[in-house]
C-alpha cells in the first residue's frame, strides 16, 4: 500500500501562507481530496480576518467532510494498538530531562504514520524524527511560531523551557518578547491572553497544571467563551489556546492529578482537545492554535515522557471535532481520550483474547464532540463503554451516554457503561485503586457483552 | 472617574473657591511641599485663593496640585531591611537585642537543627525513592524558626508548603513528619495528600493546599473569627514571593485591611518561584511596598537573621492585636535548594550566586556564631546535637516505613461529614471489583 497524501488549501484567500497537510485515510486520498473541495465544505471556510494567518473552522468542515472521508474499512480490527507508543520511562516528574535525552533526534527515513495513531493514519509526508509527547509539543509550538509570527508563548517558568520541558530553546529561537515567563497568576494568564488574541494574535498561554486552571475559571468561562457571542461577532478570542498538563502520574495526589474536562465540556464557546499520543499532539496543537476559536488543550502529563513516535516533522493539522476510530470490532464500542486510551487499548486486548470483539474511538475533541462517528459505531456493536479519569458524577462520559441512548436507543443491547474515577478527590495513596484501569474497563465491556 | 463624596463637609471642586477650605492634614502638606509655593505662584495669575484641598470618595482629603507630574516609583525611598544580627552573628551596634533567654534561644537552634537534619534526609531519600516527593526548607531556616518562637501556640497558621518549622516548633515530632510523607496509617492527612502537605488541627496549623494563596483570603477570614470571638490571638499567614502575584493575595489584602483584622502576613521572598526570579514576578520595592496601597502596616525582615524574625514577628503581632489590624511583613531570604524534588535549579541560576548565599549568609551559621558568642553553644555540644537529630530522623524514616498504609476504604470517607449513598455504592463496586480481580492488585494499598 502506498498511501497518498492529499492536501487542502490553507485558505480561500489568494496568496495566502501555501498549503497545509490534512489527515487522511491511507487508500482514499483522492475521493478524500475532492470532497475537502466540494462546494458545501468551501461554504464552511471563513474568509480572513486580517492579512496575516486566515483560520477555518476546520472542525466543522471536518466533521462533515472528513469522517465521510475515512470510511472505516481503512482501519483493519487489532491494528495499531501492538505498535502503540513504546513505554520508555515511568517517571514523569516535572524537570527531569533524563529520558528525554534519549527520546530527541532518531531520524526516522520514511513517512510517519504514526505508531498508536489510527490505523494507517497519514499524518504528514516527509521525514520523521523519534520523539516523546513534550518534544512532539515543543515541535508543534516551534511550527506555530514559525508560521505565525504573532504567535505568542507564556505562562509560569516557560521562559526556561518549563517544568515539563515543553517549552524548551523556544526563547532561545524566537526572542523573550514571544517567549515570556508570566508573573505566577493565573487569572492573569488567562485574561492577557484574551486580549492579546483579541487584537487577531495568536496567544499561547501555558497554565502549569490543569489543576491550577481554577483561578483562570473565570477568564475562561465567563470572557474567552462569550467573547465573540456577546459582541455579535465584533470581537473574538480565536486566537487563544491554553495549555494544561492533566491526568495521574502515579503519585500526584489532589492537586497534580486532576482531568477537569468536564468543566470546560459544560461551557459554550470553548473547544476542549486531549491527545492521546505525540504524533496526534502535534497535529491537535498546532489545528488548536490554527482554530478561530478559544481551545483549551490538555496534555496527559503521563504520556510527556513515556508515548514516543515517530512524529512527522512537518507541518500537519489534525481536524478539530473529528474522532479516530483506533481499533475496528463488531461486539462492543468503547469511547475514551487522553491518556485512558492507552488503557482502554490494554483492555481491548484482554477482551480480544477472551473473544470479544471491540471497537476503540478516541474523541480527540471533547467539546464539540464527534458523535456522528460515536453513533455509527454503537449502531453496529450494540454496546458503549466510555471511560475517563475524572470522576464519574457530571464526568463528560454522561454526556456520551446520555446522548447515544437517545439516537441508538434501539440498537442498544445493553446499558452504557461508564468507568471512571470515584467521586472523591484524587487521592494518593489509593490512587491504584481510584484509577478506571485495565481491569475495571475489561470488566464493564464484559458486563456489557454477558448483559 | 472619582465618586461624589456625600458627606456635608465636602469641598467640590469646582465650589473651592467659595467655600471654606479645611485643614490640610500634616501628611499631605509634607507629601505636596515642593508643590506648593509654585501652585501659588501660578495660581497668583489667575486667582485670588485657589483651592487648595478637595474631598473625595470617602471623605479623604487630597490636597490640590496644578504641577503635573507622574510619579516614578524609583525615586520612591528603599523600604529598609530590619536586622539584629550581621552576616557574622554579631549584635549590630544600635540593635536592640531582643530578650530571648537562652533556653528559648537554644530551642530555636536545635529546632533548626533538626529541620536541616529532616530536610537533608528525607531529599535523600526521595532520591531513593522512598518517598514520592519532597521540598526542602534549606536556607529559609530562621525565617520559619524565629517567627515560630514569637508567635502564641494558638495562633492559627495558614501555610504554603516551605513553612515545616512553624509545625516543628509546635513540637510535632519527627515521626509526625515522616508519616506524613510515607502516607500511612498514621498520616494525620490519611495518605490523601502528597509528601509535605502538613496539617495538625491541635497545633493550630491548618493543612497545607497545594494550589498557590488560597490560604491568604483564608487567613483573614479565620482572623476576623479569633477577633469576633474575642481571643487573644491572631491568624498569622506564610507564602512565597511568587504566590504574592495571586489574585488571592490583593483580595486577601483588601479585606484585611477594611474589616481591621488581626491577621499577621509574611512573604517568604526567596528570589524565586521555581524558576522565575523575582525580576520578572514584580516592580517596584518588593511585597512590602503595597502595604502602604492597602492602608498597611508593614515590616521588611532579615528573613535570615532568627533575632530579627523573633523581635519582628513579636512586634507585628503586638500591633496586630492591640489595634486589631493586619501587618504585611516581607521577609528577605534566599532559596538555597532546589524548588522541589522535581526541580533542578541549575538550568535557571547560577552556581555562583548559590554558593555566595550559602557561604555569607547562611542563617544557622549567623545564629550558631550568636550562640556561640554568647557562650550558650559551642562546635562539641553542636557534633552531638546534629549527630542526635540524624540519628533519630534515620529512626523516623524507617518507622514510618514499616507502618501500615490506610485503609482502602478510608479513600471514600471525608469527602463529606456523613459518606453519602453514591459513594457507599461506588466503595462497594470497588470491593465487588477487586474480588472478581483477586490478585491483579497485589502490593497496592491496604
Ligand atoms: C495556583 C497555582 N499555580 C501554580 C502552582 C505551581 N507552583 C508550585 S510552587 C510554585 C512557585 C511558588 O513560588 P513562591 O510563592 O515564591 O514560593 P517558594 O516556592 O519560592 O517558597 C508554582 C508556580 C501552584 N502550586 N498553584
Amino acid at each position: 500500500m502506498s498511501p497518498s497524501v492529499a492536501r487542502c488549501p490553507r485558505s480561500l484567500a489568494a496568496g495566502s501562507a501555501g498549503l497545509r497537510n490534512v489527515v487522511l485515510s491511507a487508500t482514499s486520498a483522492s475521493s478524500t481530496g475532492s470532497r475537502i473541495r466540494s462546494a458545501s465544505d468551501s461554504l464552511l471556510l471563513r474568509p480572513p480576518r486580517s492579512n496575516r494567518e486566515p483560520r477555518r473552522q476546520r472542525w466543522t468542515a471536518a466533521s462533515k467532510g472528513g469522517a465521510l472521508a475515512r470510511p472505516r474499512a481503512l482501519h483493519p480490527p487489532g491494528f495499531p494498538n501492538r505498535r502503540a507508543s513504546s513505554v520508555v520511562d515511568n517517571d514523569i516528574d516535572e524537570d527531569d530531562d533524563s529520558v528525554a535525552a534519549g527520546a530527541h533526534g532518531t531520524k526516522g527515513a520514511s513517512a510517519a504514520a504514526g505508531p498508536g495513531s489510527g490505523c494507517g493514519t497519514r499524518y504528514a509526508e516527509g521525514p520523521s524524527t523519534r520523539m516523546n509527547l513534550f518534544t512532539a509539543v515543543n515541535a508543534g509550538l516551534r511550527t506555530a511560531m514559525e508560521t505565525d509570527d504573532t504567535a505568542i508563548v507564556f505562562g509560569e517558568d516557560v521562559a526556561f523551557g518549563g517544568v515539563f520541558r515543553c517549552t524548551g530553546g523556544l526563547k532561545e529561537q524566537f526572542g523573550p518578547d514571544r517567549v515570556f515567563d508570566s508573573t505566577l497568576c493565573e487569572q492573569g494568564i488567562a485574561g492577557f491572553a484574551i486580549g492579546y488574541a483579541s487584537m487577531g494574535k495568536t496567544a499561547i498561554a501555558e497554565i502549569q497544571f490543569a489543576d491550577y486552571i481554577f483561578p483562570a475559571f473565570d477568564q475562561i468561562v465567563n470572557e474567552a467563551a462569550k467573547f465573540r457571542y456577546r459582541s455579535g461577532d465584533q470581537f473574538n478570542c480565536g486566537g487563544l489556546t491554553i495549555r494544561a498538563p492533566c491526568g495521574a502520574v502515579g503519585h500526584g495526589g489532589h492537586y497534580h492529578s486532576q482531568s477537569p474536562e468536564s468543566y470546560f465540556a459544560h461551557t459554550p464557546g470553548l473547544k476542549v482537545v486531549m491527545p492521546r499520543n505525540a504524533t496526534e499532539a502535534k497535529g491537535l496543537l498546532l489545528a488548536s492554535v490554527r482554530e478561530p476559536d478559544p481551545v483549551i488543550f490538555f496534555e496527559p502529563k503521563i504520556l510527556y515522557r513515556t508515548s514516543v513516535e515517530d512524529v512527522p516533522d512537518g507541518d500537519y493539522e489534525v481536524p478539530l471535532g473529528v474522532a479516530d476510530v483506533m481499533r475496528e470490532g463488531t461486539d462492543v464500542t468503547l469511547v475514551g481520550w487522553g491518556a485512558q486510551l492507552r488503557v482502554m487499548s490494554e483492555a481491548c486486548d484482554d477482551a480480544e483474547k477472551e473473544g470479544i470483539s471491540c471497537e476503540l474511538i478516541d474523541l480527540r475533541t471533547i467539546l464539540p464532540w464527534d458523535f456522528d462517528t460515536v453513533s455509527r459505531s454503537v449502531k453496529k456493536t450494540g454496546r458503549l463503554v466510555v471511560s475517563h479519569e475524572a470522576p464519574r458524577t457530571g464526568g463528560f462520559a454522561a454526556e456520551v451516554a446520555a446522548d447515544m441512548q437517545e439516537r441508538c436507543f434501539l440498537h442498544l443491547e445493553a446499558p452504557v457503561q461508564r468507568v471512571c474515577g470515584y467521586d472523591t478527590p484524587f487521592p494518593l495513596v489509593f490512587e491504584k485503586f481510584y484509577v478506571p484501569g485495565r481491569f475495571k474497563v475489561l470488566d464493564a465491556v464484559r458486563d456489557a457483552v454477558n448483559y | 472617574m472619582l465618586s461624589l463624596p456625600l458627606s456635608t463637609r465636602c469641598v467640590r471642586p469646582w465650589a473651592a473657591a467659595t467655600q471654606k477650605l479645611p485643614k490640610v492634614t500634616k501628611s499631605t502638606t509634607s507629601h505636596m511641599s515642593s508643590a506648593g509655593s509654585e501652585t501659588t505662584r501660578a495660581a497668583a495669575a489667575t486667582r485670588d485663593a485657589p483651592a487648595k484641598v478637595g474631598v473625595y470618595a470617602g471623605g479623604k482629603e487630597m490636597p490640590f496640585t496644578s504641577i503635573l507630574r507622574i510619579e516614578d516609583p524609583d525615586k520612591l525611598p528603599v523600604w529598609p531591611v530590619f536586622r539584629v544580627l550581621d552576616d557574622d552573628g554579631s549584635v549590630r551596634a544600635d540593635a536592640v537585642e531582643p530578650k530571648l533567654g537562652k533556653e528559648t534561644a537554644l530551642k530555636m537552634y536545635g529546632n533548626m537543627v533538626r529541620l536541616e537534619a529532616m530536610d537533608d534526609i528525607f531529599y535523600n531519600a526521595q532520591r531513593q525513592g522512598r518517598i514520592s516527593f519532597y521540598l526542602q526548607s534549606a536556607g529559609e531556616e530562621a525565617l520559619q524558626m524565629g517567627g515560630a518562637a514569637a508567635l502564641d501556640m494558638n495562633d492559627m497558621a495558614f501555610t504554603q508548603y516551605r513553612e515545616p518549622g512553624l509545625l516543628m516548633w509546635r513540637d510535632f515530632g519527627v515521626q509526625s513528619f515522616a508519616d506524613q510523607c510515607l502516607s500511612n496509617i498514621s498520616d494525620l492527612g490519611k495518605g490523601r495528600q502528597m509528601p509535605v502537605h502538613y496539617g495538625s488541627k491541635e497545633l493550630h496549623y491548618q493543612t497545607v493546599s497545594s494550589p498557590l494563596g488560597t490560604q491568604i483570603p483564608q487567613a483573614v477570614g479565620a482572623g476576623y473569627a479569633l477577633k469576633l470571638s474575642g481571643k487573644d490571638n491572631i491568624a498569622v499567614c506564610y507564602f512565597g514571593d511568587g504566590a504574592a502575584s495571586e489574585g488571592d493575595f490583593h483580595a486577601a489584602l483588601a479585606l484585611a485591611a477594611t474589616r481591621d483584622v488581626p491577621v499577621l502576613f509574611v512573604c517568604r521572598n526567596n528570589g524565586y518561584a521555581i524558576s522565575t526570579s523575582v525580576a520578572d514576578q514584580y516592580r517596584g520595592d518588593g511585597i512590602v511596598s503595597r502595604a502602604p496601597g492597602y492602608g498597611m502596616h508593614a515590616v521588611r525582615v532579615d528573613g535570615n537573621d532568627a533575632l530579627a524574625m523573633f523581635a519582628a514577628t513579636a512586634e507585628a503581632r503586638r500591633v496586630c492585636l492591640s489595634q486589631k489590624k493586619p501587618v504585611l511583613m516581607e521577609a528577605m531570604t534566599y532559596r538555597l535548594g532546589h524548588h522541589s524534588t522535581s526541580d533542578d535549579w541549575s538550568r535557571y541560576r547560577s552556581s555562583n550566586e548559590v554558593k555566595q548565599w550559602k557561604a555569607n549568609h547562611h542563617p544557622i551559621r549567623r545564629f550558631y556564631s550568636y550562640l556561640e558568642g554568647k557562650g550558650w553553644w559551642d562546635s562539641a555540644k553542636d557534633r552531638v546535637l546534629r549527630d542526635r537529630e540524624r540519628r533519630s530522623v534515620l529512626i523516623a524514616l524507617e518507622t514510618a516505613e514499616r507502618k501500615a498504609k490506610p485503609s482502602l476504604g478510608s479513600m471514600f470517607e471525608d469527602v463529606y461529614e456523613v459518606v453519602p449513598p453514591h459513594l457507599q455504592e461506588q466503595k462497594h463496586q470497588l470491593y465487588a471489583h477487586l474480588e472478581r480481580n483477586a490478585g491483579r492488585y497485589d502490593g497496592a494499598g491496604g
